[in-house]
């Protein structure tokens, strides 16, 4: 199934108002998706015969800018039987404010390869995953303070009396 | 912060009954192949939950990308996977090249140089999967012998880039060298040699009945629960499906070269089982001897050194991509490395890089096909997922 095609299908399925918008500035084109229902898009893209993106090679978190104050999530899937690929999208605004991370819902009842990426863009983005089974740090240590590779991260003077910068 | 229900691990701690027993292996435990934590609730000598806690070696490999050029970058890039650096530093240079748009215009001889030195190092490192898995099992000869074999691979690629294990060899838009005069030869030589020594090995190892009998049947892994897993490379191969990028996406001149892609056809047991992950990679040795050929024949025949070749000609002075965001997958000794970067268009470096670590992967499989097995097994499966930690933890 060809991109436009895909665009169709979740349109059809999901209303236009699913699809939040649409990039062909690179090589690969990229969907976006409203964030309430990825989970739903996911789970169709993949059971669906004509589309089948069983698996899911990769999930990054993003964070768009201090200006912009965006936070994202990117899923690129691939399909092994079709041989085909896809990006998807989800964008969100958020104030950077302490109390509450931005939350997207969880793909990894989809793909459970998700629970492992998605645990890795809360240790390191600070993006929260609505309905994850097992939301914890995983490649920094539990009491780390701030999420690294927020453009505004400071890192903490100290841990556990250990000089860090 | 809105944390409110328990995690699934600290409710599997919670559960734990009083006849079972909680069990740390690792980080510094020689068959956890590196720095990897198990915390493994046993019930006697039964594994009921696995629960792997990574990150030892966390070098914070993305946030370092975002602050360095695509060149500067690439030596981070082999010290992710510092077993297969070549394929590591090849994917990242094949994206970069994709988003300049000049990966048609490089010449042919160092495609083929950066195949040839990809499948040395493809060799090296399934030499030290095998070869320690063979340790995990109890077999300490095997291990000996692929270590003496891997040597010639590190001397061949220590001669062509300087170094034993990160080599920085290959770079956007061409290469650090040009090959040492006489390497085609000497590389020859070393096939020469080492076909007769994987016959051995598959004497002593392969079809050992001992050896069978230990990872036949043990740690199988189901093609549906490996794709959903996100499982790449030998681990997929081995569950049966002949899933190989370098056949799905014919990346770099691997549409020219004649190989097989095998797959595990549970010959010992059941598809999938640790035998099968084993036997995979031996084939897969085979397999890019066979591709080693095939680049030699063309680098001394119609691709052969002339004095004014220069592998940095093409070396781009500034490398700015347009605004983009692109996502490139390849095959490495352990499944499907992906690069996925996010650009600007303005500057020198990108605004973020992810990166999709293969061992990653296959490693949080682990918990799901060892429930219910002996503690021995579970090193043996820990052993034929050939996991390297610091691709793992970055």
């Amino acid at each position: 199934m060809s991109f436009e095609e895909i665009k169709e299908l979740i349109a059809r399925k999901f209303g236009e108002n699913a699809i939040a918008g649409e990039e062909h500035t690179g090589l690969q084109p990229a969907l976006q998706i409203k964030p309430d229902i990825i989970a739903e898009v996911c789970m169709e893209l993949r059971d669906n015969e004509q589309t089948y993106f069983d698996m899911l090679s990769c999930l990054s978190g993003v964070d768009y800018g201090v200006e912009e104050n965006m936070f994202g999530v990117i899923y690129n899937l691939a399909s092994i039987p079709n041989k085909t690929q896809l990006t998807l999208k989800v964008k969100k605004y958020h104030d950077r404010s302490r109390e509450e991370l931005p939350s997207f819902p969880t793909v990894s009842s989809v793909w459970r390869t998700a629970d492992w990426h998605e645990r890795e863009a809360y240790d390191l983005m600070g993006i929260w995953f609505d309905g994850h089974p097992d939301l914890r740090r995983i490649l920094l240590p539990d009491d780390w303070e701030g999420y690294p590779l927020r453009k505004d991260y400071q890192v903490q003077e100290y841990y556990h009396g250990i000089k860090v910068n | 912060m809105k944390n409110i229900a328990p995690t699934r691990y600290e409710q599997l701690i919670a559960e734990a009954q009083s006849t079972e027993m909680i069990l740390n292996i690792g980080p510094q435990h020689p068959s956890t192949h590196g720095v990897l934590r198990l915390e493994v609730i046993t019930d006697g000598e039964i594994v009921r939950e696995v629960i792997p806690h990574v990150g030892y070696l966390h070098r914070c490999f993305e946030k370092h990308a975002e602050n360095l050029t695509y060149q500067q970058t690439i030596p981070f890039t082999d010290r992710m996977d510092y077993l297969a650096s070549m394929n590591n530093s090849h994917a990242w240079v094949m994206g970069v090249e994709r988003m300049l748009g000049i990966d048609k215009e490089i010449p042919k001889r160092i495609e083929y140089i950066r195949v040839l030195v990809c499948e040395l190092n493809r060799i090296g490192s399934h030499l030290i999967a095998l070869g320690t898995y063979g340790i995990d099992i109890g077999a300490f000869t095997p291990f000996l012998w692929c270590f003496r074999d891997r040597e010639h691979i590190m001397n061949m690629l220590e001669w062509a880039s300087g170094s034993r294990l990160l080599y920085n060899y290959i770079w956007v838009g061409g290469l650090f060298y040009d090959l040492p005069v006489g390497f085609e030869e000497r590389c020859r030589e070393f096939v020469n040699y080492f076909r007769p020594k994987m016959a051995e090995l598959n004497e002593l190892l392969t079809d050992n009945q001992i050896f069978i009998s230990r990872t036949a049947n043990v740690g199988v892994l189901p093609l549906d629960v490996a794709i959903n897993y996100g499982c790449s490379g030998p681990m997929l191969r081995a569950s049966g499906l002949k899933w190989d990028l370098r056949r799905v996406d014919e990346y770099s001149v691997y549409p020219e070269i004649e190989f097989d892609i095998p797959a595990g056809k549970g010959e010992m047991g059941t598809t999938g089982d640790c035998w099968d992950r084993f036997k995979v990679r031996i084939d897969e040795i085979e397999q890019s001897v066979h591709i080693i050929e095939q680049c030699l024949d063309r680098l001394q025949s119609d691709l052969k050194r002339t004095s004014d070749f220069d592998p940095r000609a093409r070396l781009p002075k500034k490398i700015i991509p347009k605004a983009q965001d692109f996502y490139l997958r390849a095959e490495s000794p352990r499944g499907e490395l992906g690069y996925y970067f996010i650009t600007d268009g303005k500057t020198e470096i990108p605004k973020r890089v992810k990166a999709r670590a293969p061992s990653f992967h296959n490693l949080s499989v682990i918990s799901e096909i060892s429930r219910g097995v002996l503690i021995a097994d579970l090193i043996a499966i820990i052993g034929s997922v050939d996991i390297v930690l610091g691709e793992v933890d970055r």
